[in-house]
């Protein structure tokens, strides 16, 4: 297996959706400069620059996967969605609803966010909850080039709008990627660690995190399953419900603030549909609830860090112990 | 084809307005008596949209607005899938889940439609892209009012169509209103034209009453727009003579302003001068409304019969 960057990855899936479908095009700001190699393969019509307006770039986007085309825009940082709210959250997300089923809209939509740059709250804010409580949309966040690869090249396929982030920390970390017909579906969400004692759910970055606290956590005797979301709609709750009865505990990481945050509706799934099984309290660690700063030590101590999850995940199992 | 204005039966033309002001009256009687949800009516505006729509092509799309139903009725929609739509039940258009906002008929090219004032616009060049791109021959059509023309989206939506040489016919009906808010207290220019000259895009305003200059100059625009493969900016200068929504009193409305455009009401205007051409005696015109009123009151019938959505269905068609 060829081993390459997040962002590497992300353009081989695009290489391969664009040869295998022509209807699939893709715009942005400056797409067509980065991704040149894609304006040589595919033409100017294809891989198209767009004027600085991202209200226009995703409303155009609804308005082609609406009647016939499969497009991908890269809207780069996660805050500058805020002028594309319209486009994405009411005509992506509702007009196929809205119009009794008349319409789909394939679409992919593409930005940054995270840690990583110190760019501070208006390069990276991790709004992904925004577009799981808006209906008709998916949302996914992979954590490694693989499954940044796969899930792209699912996204493209699907015939509903994705909303598809990539964590700025992870952009440039290279991993083993399958070459070819790589698909991770979206929905599932993939176990990557196997464990009896405790399960640590995440997503991004702090997947990572999770790993690290298991490592530490396993050399304490607590076997930790590590569970990567990597698609935040539709959520896998059958992986996550399956390891939590079988663990009894659970810590939900995410960079993103705790109010309110995708690790809140996993809390609320698993008091619902697993309290019995519990034998400690549903723990979620997260940012705070305030902007990120672009100071590199704020920045980090925004995202929960290894030794802080594998605390938590100790202090659980203790507590069933006593 | 598209036929030439001078083949297209003026008394087509009227037949069609009268279909839509019998619709909006029906309307307008059954929300008074709190049978039928009040809508954004049309009337006085019939002229702008039947002068349009006949210009077009069968392969032609549209998107429209809050304010559709004389799009969509000059388009060929059937009033009592209309009416059922507006009603909220199962044989609506769109299976009662839009209402009267956000009518879209696939079948008939109206596409899209949203009630996000402005959405249209942010939709149209995505549209006219597949267009191009799916090498279909028909050009895009994006009503908006002058209120959208306010919008961020209109000017994103303008410069792009013209960076990109997209085929889109935007028709802006000036109706004077934005909700309640008059247009000279909203926008910085009087005319839209004149913002989408600023584009480099071709535009021009007609006489929104009077249908056979509306119909000759979006026959033009049209085809200019076909033969460019660019945009085109057609202003529709027209009135909302009933108010934004019903119920509406309009105790805000200048009653000299309305009364003079009352003056103008597009469809007198039409008849009277058929009458006057001899085309039309007055009991034929008079027959003519009444075939429209009873068109529309057998659409309200088939309406009130149509069953409305079984609740286990409240969450079909959220994803593909
Ligand atoms: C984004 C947005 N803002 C406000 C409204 C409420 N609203 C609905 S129609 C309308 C007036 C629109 O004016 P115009 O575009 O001139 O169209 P008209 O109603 O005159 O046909 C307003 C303010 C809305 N639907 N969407
Ligand atoms: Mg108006």
């Amino acid at each position: 297996m060829p081993a390459m960057t997040l962002y590497d990855a992300i353009g081989a899936a695009l290489v391969e959706e664009m040869r295998h479908d022509p209807r699939v095009l893709v715009f942005g700001e400056g797409v067509a400069t980065k991704r040149h190699d894609l304006v040589q393969e595919f033409g100017a019509l294809r891989v198209r620059n767009t004027p600085l307006a991202e209200g226009i770039i995703a409303g155009t986007a609804v308005g082609a996967a609406g009647t016939g085309l499969r497009p991908v825009i890269d809207l780069l940082f996660a805050p500058f969605l805020c002028y594309a709210m319209d486009e994405l959250v009411n005509s992506a997300g509702k007009l196929r609803f809205m119009s009794g089923g008349q319409f789909s809209f394939p679409l992919v939509t593409l930005a940054m966010t995270g840690a990583g740059w110190g760019v501070g709250a208006q390069h990276n804010h991790n709004v992904e909850a925004w577009f799981v409580h808006s209906p008709g949309l998916k949302v996914v966040m992979p954590s490694n080039p693989a499954d940044a690869k796969g899930l792209l090249k699912a996204a493209i396929r699907d015939d509903n709008p994705v909303l598809f982030f990539l964590d700025i920390g992870l952009l440039y970390q290279p991993g083993e990627v399958p070459a070819g017909e790589h698909i991770v579906p979206l929905g599932q969400a993939a176990v990557l660690r196997e464990g009896n004692d405790v399960t640590l759910v995440s997503y991004g970055k702090t997947v990572h995190g999770c790993l690290a606290a298991a490592e530490t956590l396993a050399a304490q005797g607590i076997a930790a399953e590590v569970i990567d979301l990597r698609s935040l709609k539709p959520l896998d709750e059958a992986a996550i419900l399956a390891s939590v009865t079988r663990t009894g505990r659970l810590v939900v990481v995410h960079e993103a603030n705790r109010l309110c945050g995708i690790g809140a509706e996993i809390a609320a799934l698993v008091a619902e549909k697993a309290f019995a099984r519990l034998k400690a309290p549903i723990v979620r660690l997260g940012g705070p609830d305030a902007p990120v700063a672009a100071s590199y030590p704020l920045e980090q101590a925004f995202v929960p860090q290894a030794a802080a999850i594998a605390t938590a995940a100790a202090t659980l199992c203790q507590r069933q112990a006593t | 084809m598209t036929p030439a204005p001078h083949e297209i039966d003026p008394r087509h033309l009227l037949e069609q307005m009268l279909l839509i002001r019998a619709y909006e009256e029906a309307i307008v009687a059954g929300s008074a008596a709190g049978k039928v949800p009040g809508t954004c009516t049309s009337v006085g505006q019939e002229a702008a949209a039947v002068g349009v729509v006949n210009a077009l092509s069968g392969d032609d799309l549209i998107l429209t607005n809050h304010r559709s139903a004389g799009h969509l009725l000059a388009r060929g929609a059937n009033p009592g899938r209309l009416l059922a739509e507006v009603m909220g039940r199962r044989d609506g258009y769109c299976g009662g889940r839009s209402g009267s906002l956000h009518i879209s008929v696939k079948e008939l090219g109206v596409v899209l439609t949203s009630t996000i004032v402005g959405a249209e616009l942010s939709l149209a060049p995505g549209v006219a892209l597949s267009q191009t791109m799916l090498g279909k021959p028909g050009i895009v059509v994006c009503f908006l009012g002058d209120g959208a023309a306010c919008e961020g989206s209109f000017h994103e939506s303008l410069n792009l169509a013209a960076l990109w040489n997209l085929p889109i016919l935007y028709v802006c009906e000036n109706n004077h209103w934005q909700a309640f808010v008059h247009r000279r207290e909203a926008m910085s220019r009087e005319h839209v034209a004149t913002w989408a000259q600023s584009y480099g895009i071709p535009a021009s305003t007609v006489d929104g009453n009077d249908v056979s200059a509306v119909l000759t100059a979006a026959t033009a625009a049209a085809a200019q727009v076909r033969a460019s493969r660019r945009p085109y900016l057609l202003e529709t200068w027209t009135y909302r003579t009933r108010g934004h929504f019903e119920p509406d009193d309009q105790g805000y409305v200048d009653p000299a302003e309305r009364d003079a455009w009352l003056a103008r009401d597009p469809i007198a205007l039409c008849r009277d001068r058929l009458v006057a051409a001899g085309s039309l005696d007055a009991a034929g015109a008079t027959a003519l409304a009444a075939r429209a009123a009873d068109h529309i009151a057998g659409a309200l019938a088939f309406a009130e019969a149509s069953p409305y959505p079984a609740p286990d269905a409240l969450t079909d068609n959220v994803y593909a």
